[in-house]
């Protein structure tokens, strides 16, 4: 099967965390690529780095040294206001506690991040609308987190995280906090975004049943990564 | 819009700790704007004088008396428009704590000089003519139920026995701001009865109050007439009506520095209140306000969002003192009797609330603004609440 060109492109990563005065190493000089519309499992026991692996690629974290290129763009050398930007437009987030804002209802958190665009507010609308009959929550729009279940929510966050069609999706444990029904359904519907709509996912996960979706499955260990087949991980 | 609804919203997640800080701020805001009134009212005499109106008193004390000779001298004086003239009388109505100033006067030019009390031709000619009358002002006689054709008495202090006053006309006051808490009758009467009692200090009167042609040449008239008693048994210190008002008000400089030095203690501690409030909000929402920020929003908005709140908390506290201060500067003027005769709360008043309340809001936040922009954004996700 043909390689897919590399949307992101990672050379000599590194990443140090302080402790004090002590220094702690948590990537050490990662490079590798990630084609379009791959999905990509990052897979590592607590620690190993691969939540900061993923804040980095999405941009919410500076790296010590290398660079990540998404989409040709080196993030690693754009200013805050630039990234923010950058973000806005390129990545999408689906968080393991779904970070909802809990004033506002699931149509208005959907629409959140198209009010950074230029978008009219009737084209916010259909945009919104169309994001949560994708996650099949369109007769909910009107309900506020807490009056959704987990599961319901994960999905509002997935509207969320589409409705801008990014460059890559990231998540971060997107079924670490849900029961194995809901996990399920939500890896479903991940699965389907990539199959449907060749979105790029990279997705952190401790689950082995979510990591069986991905494509790809990288395993990460004090701070080296590690090519492992899913079988070899699973 | 979204934006503004957040901070809206959000201002109201914990009702109660919301409730409770919009309470205290009202109360600050009720305290400070009560303070001020307070201090207001003290100046009150100051900002109801006339800038063409001069006092004329014994150089060496107000105390001491003038001859009522010197009223003619002093008509001669150059720039002079119309001399009248007066005694503090101190009497007491029924009991010490019912205080209210009380003056005998030359009614006829004490009233040309005060045309800021309206009364009807009708009453002015009455009290004119009838020498044992008097006039009181609105909220005076409102105070006792004085009616017209009402014999009231006074008890002299300084002159002493029971002092009797037919009530002829009630005055009200022109502006907000002038004295209806008068009781003024005719200086001849009280020099008639001394003339009778204790003739020795018959013909003296305690101030003379002076209508200068044009206010612009009141320092020069009050040089002139001081200068034509130097050297004299009795001689006199002019000075515009509010210079001899801030005479007073000097008297009571350390009470009301103290008054003035609590009400900005006050909204001190009401931004300590605050800032606490808004630093607890912004550590239960870092996670919440990295979550914008990895979605794109930028330093800016999150800023908005923290000052939206931190203003919508002190604006609705601010909205809530100034409402309430009404009616408690109401009660407490009724408490305080005519202790203060003017005690209305002043726009500067509502402006300073305005203000402070601004300025409380901006600073208190300052510091969860200042953490939530420092904080990186994978540290902020990391928070929970």
């Amino acid at each position: 099967m043909e390689k897919p060109p590399a949307i992101v492109e990672i050379r000599d990563l590194t990443k140090v965390y302080y402790r004090g005065n002590q220094i702690v190493p948590v990537l050490r000089d990662i490079s590798f690529d990630i084609g379009q519309g791959e999905f990509l499992a990052l897979m590592g026991p607590s620690g190993s780095g691969k939540s900061t692996l993923l804040n980095l690629i999405a941009g919410i974290d500076e790296p010590d040294s290398g660079t990540i290129k998404v989409g040709g763009i080196d993030i690693t050398a754009l200013p805050e206001t630039e990234l923010a930007r950058w973000r806005a437009v390129h990545v999408g987030f689906i968080f393991q506690f779904y970070n909802l804002i809990p004033v506002l209802t699931a149509f208005e958190n959907v629409e959140l991040p198209l009010i950074l665009t230029p978008l009219a507010r009737n084209e916010r609308k259909g945009h919104v609308e169309m994001a949560l009959r994708v996650v099949n929550l369109a007769d909910r729009m009107d309900h506020y987190p807490g009056q959704l279940s987990g599961g319901q929510q994960q999905r509002v966050a997935i509207a969320r995280a589409i409705v801008t069609d990014p460059t890559i999706l990231v998540a971060d444990e997107p079924t670490g906090d849900l029961d194995r029904v809901s996990a399920e359904e939500i890896m479903d519907l991940i699965d389907r975004l990539n199959h449907e709509s060749g979105k790029t996912i990279i997705m952190v996960t401790h689950d082995p049943r979510a990591a069986r979706k991905a494509h790809i499955i990288r395993h990460l260990d004090k701070g080296y990564l590690n090519d492992a087949s899913p079988q070899d991980i699973l | 819009m979204l934006l503004l609804k957040i901070f809206f919203k959000n201002a109201l997640r914990h009702k109660l700790r919301t409730g409770l800080t919009v309470l205290a701020i009202a109360i600050a805001m009720l305290a400070f704007g009560l303070l001020r009134t307070v201090i207001d009212a003290w100046h009150a005499g100051v900002e109801a004088s006339s800038a063409s109106r001069l006092v004329t008193r014994n150089s060496i004390s107000i105390i001491f008396p003038l001859p009522l000779s010197y009223k003619d001298k002093i008509r001669q004086v150059d720039g002079v428009d119309i001399v009248s003239y007066g005694n503090w009388f101190g009497g007491i109505y029924i009991d010490e704590k019912n205080f209210f100033a009380n003056f005998a006067v030359e009614p006829r030019t004490y009233l040309e000089l005060y045309p800021e009390y309206v009364l009807s031709t009708e009453v002015h000619n009455a009290f004119l003519r009838d020498r044992k009358s008097f006039i009181a002002g609105r909220k005076l006689a409102a105070k006792y139920g004085w009616r017209i054709g009402d014999v009231i008495t006074l008890k002299g202090t300084i002159f002493p026995g029971n002092w009797e006053f037919v009530l002829r006309g009630i005055y009200r006051g022109r502006h907000s701001s002038t004295d209806e808490n008068q009781f003024l009758f005719h200086w001849d009467y009280l020099n008639e009865m001394i003339k009778k009692t204790s003739p020795g200090r018959a013909d003296q009167v305690g101030f003379y109050m002076i209508g200068a042609k044009n206010p612009n040449l009141a320092a020069q008239v009050a040089l002139s007439v001081d200068r034509a008693f130097q050297n004299s048994l009795a001689e006199t210190l002019t000075e515009t009506e509010k210079a001899f008002q801030m005479g007073f008000v000097s008297m009571s400089e350390a009470i009301i520095t103290a008054i003035q030095l609590v009400s900005f203690v006050v909204i001190v501690i009401i931004l300590a209140v605050v800032a606490n409030t808004m630093a607890m909000t912004g550590r239960e929402r870092a996670a919440e306000y990295s979550t914008f920020k990895a979605l794109g929003f930028r330093g800016r908005h999150i800023a908005a969002l923290i000052f939206g709140e931190s203003l919508t908390i002190t604006m609705a506290g601010c909205a809530a003192g100034m409402i309430a201060t009404f009616p408690a500067a109401t009660a407490f003027a009724k408490a305080v009797g005519t202790f203060f005769p003017v005690f209305n709360v002043d726009a500067d008043t509502l402006y300073l609330d305005i203000a402070f309340s601004l300025t409380v809001g901006l600073l208190a936040a300052v510091v969860p603004t200042y953490r939530s922009l420092k904080t990186g954004i994978a540290n902020g996700l990391r928070t929970v609440e």
